[in-house]
């Protein structure tokens, strides 16, 4: 094989991340010099290095639990600095209304009076949380970390595709990512003025400790990791080791008058924040699912005590159903005054009748998702469909019309990517990471994750994506 | 022996966490900074014009005609294994050689970028591979002794050394505390292995003093100054409890001396006085410890006389009470 990174690569009639982005040119000179031959060896190496560290999540499938790594595109996505500008302060926004969403929902639901929100999405919901009403979480952050999905048209106008408000994870594939581009490619960051990554853990610990409760000047941090089954397991260890904290699962901790312990070897020790990676309804078998067996009994009477804080908040699921998503431009507007610098995807609820009607008319045009699903199970891409998975997302539509949303089908944006031994487009989205204490902190860059599969929109690591290191320019 | 593998090991993590992570806010890398931290701007200088990432890493990795590269260091370790070859065990043998000749045999394509981080990687395994087959093999006599003395007092060398380098962005850092590039700090922290034993202990605040307050004061660091004098302490003992060699009563005398300094000294005082000279008054206790184990045990003549004689002590290190033997950290 002879040649160069880039010699082959055409985006065809998209819009392309590296080619359209006038930041970008040092990199693609360095690139446009690198023989592809060689680049394919370090790819290879980093990928080998992924698989040295462990840096696996694990799939599910029937019977079988298979350990693979998050593929590793070395090619990476740059956001100049104007662009991330807009990004940060879209998401520092969107995560401010949510935050503020919340805390009316929770408290005095101003929102339905004003007509804004219909009550029935939320109060009907299946993340809402009744126990949560007339508590205060504090600061208002009840979002303590947030992963805004955004996408780019194909008129690079950015786009937020969904809000991860409950447990959003990839940010551990944010920093190795970083990490392993640095060993195996020094020569590609050398003086390009790229910001680090390395402050998350500190912010995050910094973040714990704002929101613990008052009166525990050295409040005690854990993580609470559902265990080693679980596909983000690695994550949890990262973050732990990063953050400096135990690492946690329900059997470790207990709650004595209403007060939460870690057993340690030395007796018990007070616990006064806990960063769960616990859905809610797992979290307290005396309030919620009876049957969990991951959670700690008596957790929800130490929080609503006051004793222990939570992060995220209980109850946060209702702010980034895909039902409420369609509403956020009018609550941005509702709690802050002013219009949402990133735009939504325009969005048709099916439970409203028009909007049912358009989205079966256009079926094979739109994609349609369940609202309660997350990880890109369940999703119709209208133009990529066979005629029979057509017909039985139609019957489901019909059958269900509540459970479903649709979008028109937007060419995401591509970056170049090494398949199989050459260069291609492929469609990339990004899900920057923002932390919330007192403020709000965005981490620069974020996770970008790539549709390695020729064509595909879907980039979810349970769906073949991989993911590419993510450069935020000074 | 002990003393060279440690050194290699330790050259190879600072050249690899430089390759990676030591970059300033632009991504820009000083390779200057290796020569500078090793005192051999005179001997680089004779061989190479420029300071060039290519010249700095030969130098320091393939470089058989400089003492201080990493080939250098483990041929002189496999040379000592073959001069007291009777009593090193057999693996301890076998996995030097092997380790000497495959870093004699290093392509210069490895160093090429993107696979020097592999290389190094591969250099400091093989370090580590050593240490953990003595530990599992080496019979524990006086030679066992001795090979601890040597890998500690090379390790606190090592630590000061690395220390030392960052002394200068330290004092900016610390009158100007808003300019704090945490990047640098924490590859220091990861170039001495330490970066998530610290972050265990100071979950948020990263400020350089804590650093240099870790590097120096920690008890349970393994690459910690205190902690590596601690090792010494107890092996100087041992020689003279279990083998009747009273040789070493000069040095324990000295190293009480100074684990009493660093264990009665807090960071403020250190700074207040002077990091880098703190640092070098250590660096001088460290040669003057190995100067008189020498004399003691193998005949050497002294050289210098050791600080703690009197004869030169720092001004602002007077001998604390020797019941004050407490560690201090910075609130």
């Amino acid at each position: 094989m002879s040649g160069f990174v880039l010699d082959e690569y055409d985006p065809g009639g998209f819009y392309c991340e590296m080619l359209r982005c006038a930041a970008t040119a040092e990199l693609r000179d360095r690139l446009a010099r690198l023989p592809i031959a060689e680049f394919k060896r370090r790819a290879e190496g980093a990928e080998q290095a992924l698989y040295r560290l462990g840096i696996t999540f694990t799939v599910y499938s029937d019977s079988q639990a298979i350990d693979r790594i998050l593929p590793f595109d070395a090619i990476p996505r740059v956001l100049p600095s104007a662009e991330w500008d807009l990004i940060e302060r879209g998401v520092v926004q969107r995560v401010t209304a949510i935050n503020l969403l919340l805390d009316d929902l929770y408290q005095h639901q101003k929102i339905f009076k004003d007509r804004v929100l219909p009550p029935d999405l939320i109060l009907g919901n299946p993340n809402w949380r009744p126990p949560m009403c007339g508590f205060k979480v504090p600061h208002n952050a009840y979002v303590n970390i947030c992963g805004t999905d955004i996408v780019r048209d194909d008129k690079g106008v950015f786009r937020v595709l969904e809000d991860n408000a409950r447990t959003p994870s990839g940010v551990s594939y944010v920093i190795e990512n970083r990490h392993m581009m640095l060993r195996s490619f020094p020569d590609l960051a050398d003086e390009i003025g790229l910001r680090s990554v390395e402050e998350y853990g500190m912010r995050l610990v910094a973040a714990m400790r704002e929101i613990a409760p008052a009166g525990r000047p050295d409040p005690k941090i854990v993580l609470l990791s559902p265990g080693t089954y679980n596909s983000a397991y690695f994550e949890h260890v990262f973050l732990a080791r990063e953050m400096g904290v135990p690492l946690v699962e329900g059997r470790d901790l207990l709650v004595e008058d209403d007060r939460v312990y870690m057993r340690t070897t030395g007796g018990k020790a007070r616990v006064d924040v806990i960063h769960r990676r616990i859905n809610d309804d797992f979290l307290d078998p005396e309030v919620f699912r009876p049957d969990s067996a991951l959670g700690v009994r008596g957790l929800m009477r130490a929080y609503f005590a006051g004793n222990v804080a939570l992060a995220n908040a209980i109850g946060t699921g209702v702010a980034d159903d895909k039902a409420v998503y369609a509403y956020m431009p009018r609550i941005v507007r509702y709690y802050l005054g002013e219009d949402a610098i990133l735009d939504n995807v325009e969005t048709n609820i099916c439970r409203e009748p028009a909007a049912l009607r358009y989205t079966l008319d256009n079926l094979d045009r739109l994609v349609v998702k369940p609202v309660g699903e997350a990880g890109g199970y369940g999703i119709t891409i209208g133009p990529h469909a066979t005629r029979a998975e057509l017909e039985e997302c139609r019957a489901k539509l019909v059958a269900d019309p509540a459970n479903y949303i649709s979008q028109p089908c937007i060419n995401l944006s591509v970056s170049p990517t090494l398949v199989d031994g050459a260069v291609a487009p492929r469609h990339v989205d990004l899900r920057p990471f923002a932390i919330t204490g007192e403020n709000t902190w965005v981490l620069p860059g974020g996770l970008t994750r790539v549709a390695l599969r020729r064509g595909s929109l879907v980039v979810n690591s349970s769906q073949g994506g991989g993911s590419k290191d993510t450069w935020v320019l000074e | 022996m002990a003393r060279f593998v440690e050194r290699a090991e330790n050259l190879a993590r600072i050249l690899e966490v430089h390759e990676t992570y030591a970059r300033d806010r632009n991504g820009a890398r000083d390779w200057y900074a290796i020569v500078q931290l090793n005192a051999d701007e005179e001997s680089f200088s004779a061989k190479h014009r420029a300071t060039t990432a290519r010249n700095v890493i030969a130098f320091y990795l393939t470089d058989q005609e400089n003492p201080t590269s990493i080939v250098s260091a483990i041929r002189n370790a496999r040379e000592n294994a073959r001069t007291v070859r009777p009593l090193v065990s057999t693996e301890m043998w076998v996995q030097l050689n092997v380790f000497y000749n495959r870093l004699a045999a290093i392509d210069d394509r490895e160093l090429t970028r993107g696979g020097l981080s592999r290389l190094l990687t591969e250099i400091k395994e093989g370090c580590e591979l050593f240490t953990g087959v003595t530990e599992g093999t080496f019979y524990r006599d006086q030679a066992w002794f001795f090979y601890r003395i040597g890998r500690y007092i090379e390790r606190a060398d090592q630590t000061t050394r690395l220390l030392d380098s960052k002394y200068y962005v330290l004092m900016r850092d610390a009158s100007a505390a808003n300019v704090v590039n945490t990047g640098q700090w924490l590859a220091l922290l990861r170039a001495a292995s330490g970066y998530h034993a610290f972050r265990l202990l100071h979950q948020s605040d990263l400020t350089p003093w804590r650093v240099a307050a870790f590097l120096l004061f920690n008890p349970s660091f393994p690459r910690s100054v205190l902690l590596c004098l601690k090792e010494i302490d107890a092996a100087v003992s041992g020689l003279k409890s279990r083998y009747n060699l009273r040789g070493g009563n000069d040095v324990a005398e000295g190293l009480d001396q100074l684990r009493a300094i660093l264990g009665t000294r807090s960071i403020e005082q250190v700074l207040a006085e002077g990091l880098h000279e703190f640092i070098d008054f250590i660096q001088r206790y460290l040669i003057a410890i190995t100067d008189r184990l020498g004399a003691a045990f193998f005949g050497h003549p002294p050289v210098e006389t050791a600080p703690w004689q009197g004869a030169e002590l720092w001004p602002p290190y007077p001998a604390p009470e020797p019941d004050s033997l407490q560690i201090q950290t910075p609130a």
